[in-house]
């Protein structure tokens, strides 16, 4: 059974129809890339798989248990489904420490010195042990970044949503990011990411999906996708993209 | 006819400890109102957004002396309930203090990010820790300059609760005032009192604005 099942799914904004039947299948350990222009509802998708956003028709599943912004124990599901958006959301008037445990600590209720212990594991894996007394507005913006994906890390989730992270960071602190999050995808998480970035797209990637006015309108393997487009839109935006 | 003594100057603090009592009960019973009103008014809730607008509309309309004079010589009037004054002039200051601390805290509130709303909401965090350990902190060091300019006025308008007979800090000057018909000095000192007052509370505002801003 896949680990993210999603059928036919509609979204509407207003009169606006955003999403307009995407049906998509993830399984454990999959790097999942969504490519394509701005405004074809890649961060729709996203925020619905996670039930940020609530969906009008079909349906999600993530781990055999539907998805609804109703659902019962959306916070434990939102546990194990970690997200992290292009502008960090760290929490500027904690530290860095207090950023990764607070939501461990309230939820599972673990004591100090563990989530201090935590902390620095999580840290260390995105590089940035020494940082863990830090407030977020001492940090660049690759950092911040990181910090954020350690938070996330934090609550051990099954599956890891991304939204463009590293398209508000300069361009010498993308590198740091998408090395962290290369080393998750090799540690064996599953990962659903929006990016600009093609050449992770195409190195990290194990599907590739081009989403086309609300609309899954390619998907495979990188190699074949970026080798043997099959639509005039696809191969405009290969083309526009590099 | 009496001179100014040290007597008088002597109780005109000591009605300074009932400025200090109206404040407190102000403090005690609105702050909690208040709080109670700023998540009302920014709750997704449209029944209890619109009944906390409807109750602020109504006291915001009206100045902190018509609350005092209604609910001293309007409530016995109106319902029949008698009130001692620092009941009526209690509630008059509760009600006033609940809805400007209620507005200041709303404004902190909405002018955090509603992207930490969603951040926490991600980390399965529930609303009321959401609001407590992510929004609420924020909001509070947003509203702490104007929270301290109101409880300064605060303590400037328990002046007012003079009309219906409560001996606080201003009535007091009024008698001394008239014992020894000193009304320049009288005021004078009375207007020192209150200044002294409020300074503190300025100047503890500033570092602790100083301190938090330091903090990131
Ligand atoms: N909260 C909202 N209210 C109304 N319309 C919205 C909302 N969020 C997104 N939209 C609209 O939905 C469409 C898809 O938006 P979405 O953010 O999913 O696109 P995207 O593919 O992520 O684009 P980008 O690459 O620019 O991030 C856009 O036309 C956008 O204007
Ligand atoms: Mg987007």
């Amino acid at each position: 059974m896949a680990l993210v099942d999603i059928k036919n799914v509609t979204k509407s904004y207003g009169s606006i129809e955003v999403l307009k039947g995407v049906s998509l299948s993830i399984d454990e350990g999959e790097i999942v890339t969504i490519i394509g222009k701005s405004g074809s509802g890649k961060s729709t998708l996203l925020r619905c798989i996670n039930a940020l956003e609530r969906i009008d028709g079909g349906e999600i599943t993530v781990e055999g248990q539907s998805v609804r912004t109703d659902m019962p124990n959306l916070r434990g599901f939102r546990q194990r489904v970690g997200i992290v958006f292009q502008a960090f959301n760290l929490f500027p008037h904690l530290t860095v420490e207090r950023n990764i445990t607070l939501a461990p600590v309230l939820n599972k209720r673990i004591a100090k010195a563990e989530g201090r212990a935590l902390a620095l594991d999580v840290l260390a894996r995105v590089g940035l042990a020494d940082k863990i007394d830090a407030y977020p507005a001492q940090l660049s913006g690759g950092q911040q970044q990181r910090v954020a994906i350690a938070r996330c890390l934090a609550m051990g989730p099954h599956l890891m949503l991304f939204d463009e992270v590293t398209s508000a960071l300069d361009p010498e602190l993308v590198g740091e990011v998408l090395k962290v999050m290369e080393d998750m995808a090799r540690q064996g998480m599953t990962m659903v990411l929006v990016t600009h970035e093609m050449g992770f797209a195409r190195n990290v990637a194990s599907k590739i999906v081009f989403m086309h006015q609300g609309r899954v309108w390619e998907e495979g393997p990188p190699a074949d996708l970026f080798a043997n487009p099959r639509t005039p839109e696809l191969r405009s935006f290969i083309a526009s993209a590099r | 006819m009496r001179s100014f003594s040290l007597a008088d100057f002597l109780s005109l603090l000591s009605a300074l400890q009932w400025t200090g009592v109206l404040v407190l009960i102000a403090l005690a019973f609105g702050a909690p109102l208040a709080l109670g009103l700023a998540l009302m008014r920014t709750s997704a809730r449209r029944a209890l957004r619109w009944t906390a607008t409807a109750f602020l509309q109504l006291v915001q309309g009206v100045p902190l002396l018509g609350l005092l004079m209604f609910f001293y010589f309007g409530m016995p009037v109106f319902l029949g309930v008698e009130m001692p004054p620092l009941v009526a002039v209690g509630i008059a200051m509760t009600v006033y203090t609940a809805s400007f601390l209620g507005e200041i805290w709303r404004g902190g509130i909405e002018a955090v990010k509603h992207e930490q709303w969603e951040a926490a909401a991600c980390l399965g965090l529930s609303t009321w820790h959401q609001f407590r350990y992510v929004i609420a902190p924020q909001a509070f060091r947003m509203a702490l300059p104007p929270t301290v300019g109101f409880l300064v006025q605060l303590i400037k308008g328990t002046s007012l609760a003079s009309i219906v007979g409560f001996v606080e800090l201003a009535r007091a000057g009024q008698l001394v005032s008239a014992a020894t018909f000193q009304p320049l000095l009288v005021y004078s000192i009375v207007a020192a009192i209150y200044f002294a007052a409020c300074l503190p509370l300025t100047l503890w505002a500033r570092s602790l604005e100083a301190r938090l801003n330091g903090a990131r």
